[in-house]
């Protein structure tokens, strides 16, 4: 007996761990689960744990003091050795999770793994996922930059909306009255203690059952799942023509773990860590907050919903995704699994990925942001001003420096809160401009207060001119008669310019 | 084999032990939830608020929006900068002004003001608001939230100490309020803890951008 044997076999007697593991590791699977598709779950544990040493190597050196935390991500950054590195790693090891956690939701959903009787491990599920959230969350707050600081900030006026207990909320969220040294501090003991402690505990509930009730089989079109016949129907899967999970089909974990944690390296070294931004000192208010890129749809959403629906879908709308999904078990606990055959769960999940998607492509150009230095820096393109009188130029100087621009668009750039103006004297008739301008509407400020009628007339001239050259401005019909011009004048205008 | 229905010694004793140990918890719980709630707790009694001097009135020309900033009135020394806060203030004419908050009536980002238009215009998701405050477009509900204000001896004072949400606007003091110039601030610089009072050192440390 060798001696390594010897010192296993000391231990063993003691521990008594080694049957039971080895009974685990070689616990009969259906043959068909050994597929690429299921290799996520040990993929999600797998950047979890990664999580947890690149968390703790980062306590080695972060500062959990609103004071202090700031710069000491700057010496993560640029004064120890590899702490940018592992900020890296800790920061794309929390976006590949989320990926990684939402793909084996998606999965275990459309292959029918939620169904009896894995109900309560989809359960924890759900709350692994929120915790997870959680995490990214609290994460994004202990890199305690501007970001950081107006992100609580978010998160107080949206607690805040809460009926009767919102304030109180708000001081039990940051720790006092305002965002400080006790927010930074709670979010430190949520992100390092509380979650992680919740986590590992519900992460083992999870895998505990996954290795009592099996890993869900390979769903075939048409074999339903039923209560009465299923743990048998599961038993002949598995013991008459399973294999072991391990080797059988742990090599393809195996592989898919390394290539995550190779393709987390790879973007903590290709891009760098995240951050931070600008200092914490909200007296610099010089900044366009945004959260984190599992955030953005959210951020997106903030800003496209109208105002009177804003607070119940904040408050209703997680209540309502968080209770459908604890109660899909049930609604759904036997029948059909594979996705062949349930259309109505490829299409939620298709509909869901769309509108997230689509949420958050549009949170990353912002086109609801006004764009602050648009009216001081972008030029007015010079096909605007070629040829046009001194009145007009007044008025494009009129449009600049009263921030139209930090709004409407011209050539392409600017803000895009409004309409694009390139066109605006084609849509809108002088007296339409004029109305537009000084009483606003439409999601318009009314300017009336703060031009002179000389300003007024000078933007409105200057407006009258954005319009292509081969199409007339509009016209209201009624002054031209009243004028008594000829009522052909915007039609020869229009041939004019025709060669 | 004991009857089941007659309680043996040791299971009394079990019983008991339970209930000695549900009785240290919930003498336990009462610390541990004090703890917990003090933040809400003491906001209840109004003790965040506090009157906070800006500046002189001649430091606000009128006519004109100006931003200031100031300390708020709790300062605990892990703080950092976090307790500078900036705020808008208006200077109407006479002793008549308009504080308004930094934050956002929607969701608290810093709004920034823009004379040539007469509007306030947040970065996040795209409120505006007149000079007054008043909405003038975006998806805010409200106008800027104002802090209470007050002119003494040719100084701005505005009542402040808590972050204003749309769900707590702006806290007020409900009890008379206490002359806040006079109240003595905790502060540390260079490492020493110093009790300062009295409005020359209040504004030195408020100090406002002209």
């Amino acid at each position: 007996m060798g001696l390594i044997e010897q010192i296993g076999q000391w231990f063993d007697e003691r521990l008594q761990l080694a049957a039971p593991i080895r009974e685990a590791a070689e616990h009969p699977v259906p043959r068909n689960t050994a597929s690429w598709f299921y290799v996520f779950g040990s993929a999600a544990l797998t950047v979890f744990l990664l999580q947890l040493v690149t968390g703790i190597l980062l306590a080695l050196i972060y500062v959990p003091s609103a004071g202090e935390a700031w710069r000491s991500l700057q010496s993560l950054n640029h004064d120890i050795t590899l702490g940018w590195f592992i900020r890296a790693m800790h920061g794309w090891g929390s976006n590949f999770m989320i990926a990684i956690v939402l793909i084996h939701m998606v999965q275990v959903f459309l292959f029918g793994a939620y169904k009896f009787p894995r109900e309560l491990t989809w359960i924890v599920g759900v709350f692994l996922l929120l915790m997870t959230l959680g995490m990214a969350f609290s994460g994004q707050v202990l890199r305690f930059d501007q970001d950081a600081y107006w992100g609580l900030g978010i998160g107080a006026s949206i607690a805040s909306r809460v009926p009767i207990v919102g304030p109180l909320t708000v001081k039990l969220m940051l720790g006092g009255p305002i965002i400080a040294g006790a927010t930074l501090s709670r979010f430190f003991a949520l992100h390092v203690f509380v979650i992680p402690g919740t986590l590992i505990a519900l992460v083992g509930l999870h895998l505990l059952m996954v290795l009592k009730l099996g890993i869900n089989e390979w769903p075939m079109p048409g074999r339903l799942v039923k209560r009465s016949t299923y743990t048998s129907e599961y038993h002949e899967l598995t013991k008459r023509a399973g294999a072991p999970f391990v080797p059988y089909a742990i090599w393809k974990d195996l592989f898919f773990a390394g290539f995550i944690l190779l393709a987390v390296a790879a973007c903590a070294l290709y891009f760098g860590p995240f951050g931070p931004t600008g200092q914490p000192d909200p007296t610099i208010i010089q900044t366009a907050p945004k959260p984190d890129y599992f955030f953005l749809w959210l951020y997106a959403l903030l800003s496209l919903l109208p105002p009177s629906m804003e607070t119940p879908a904040l408050l209703i709308g997680p209540v309502l995704v968080i209770i459908g999904l604890l109660l899909l078990p049930f609604l759904s606990g036997e029948g059909e699994k594979s996705w062949c055959r349930r259309p109505i769960a490829v299409l939620t999940v298709l509909l869901i990925a769309i509108t997230l998607g689509t949420f958050t492509h549009l949170a990353e150009f912002a086109p609801w942001s006004p764009h602050m230095n648009a009216w001081s820096g972008d030029p007015v393109p010079p096909q605007f001003l070629h040829s046009k009188t001194a009145l007009e130029r007044q008025g494009s100087l009129v449009f600049q420096v009263k921030q139209c621009r930090n709004c409407h668009s011209l050539g392409e750039s600017g803000g895009q809160r409004g309409p694009a103006l390139d066109n605006v004297a084609v849509r809108l008739t002088q007296d339409q401009l004029i109305r537009q301008v000084i009483q606003g509407g439409g999601n318009m400020p009314a300017y009336g207060k703060n031009l002179s009628p000389a300003e007024t007339t000078a933007l409105v001239a200057f407006l009258e001119t954005l319009h292509p050259a081969e199409q007339a401005p509009a016209r209201d019909y009624s002054r031209g008669v009243a004028l008594g011009e000829s009522p052909d004048t915007s039609s020869s205008m229009r041939s004019s310019t025709r060669p | 084999m004991p009857n089941e229905n007659v309680l043996s010694r040791r299971g009394l004793f079990m019983k008991l032990g339970m209930l000695f140990n549900g009785v240290v918890a919930t003498a336990l719980a009462a610390p541990i939830v004090g703890f917990l709630l003090s933040s809400v707790t003491r906001g209840r009694a109004n003790g965040y608020l506090s009157w906070v001097p800006l500046g002189r009135v001649n430091e606000f020309p009128e006519g004109e929006t100006r931003l200031a900033t100031f300390r708020n009135p709790n300062v605990m020394p892990t703080d950092g900068k976090t307790v500078d806060t900036a705020c808008w203030v208006r200077h109407v004419q006479g002793d008549e002004f308009q504080v308004f908050a930094i934050n956002c009536a929607h969701l608290g980002c810093p709004v920034r003001w823009f004379p040539q238009s007469g509007l306030f215009m947040c970065p996040c998701h795209g409120g505006a608001y007149y000079s007054d405050g008043a909405r003038a477009s975006g998806p805010p509900e409200r106008g800027l939230f104002e802090y209470p204000y007050k002119v003494q001896d040719g100084l701005v004072t505005i009542q402040a100490g808590e972050l204003p949400t749309p769900g707590a606007a702006i806290a007020l003091l409900k009890d008379k309020p206490p002359c806040g110039a006079e109240k003595d601030l905790v502060s540390i610089e260079s490492g020493k803890l110093s009790i300062s009072s009295g409005t020359n050192a209040l504004l030195e440390r408020n100090k406002t951008w002209a």
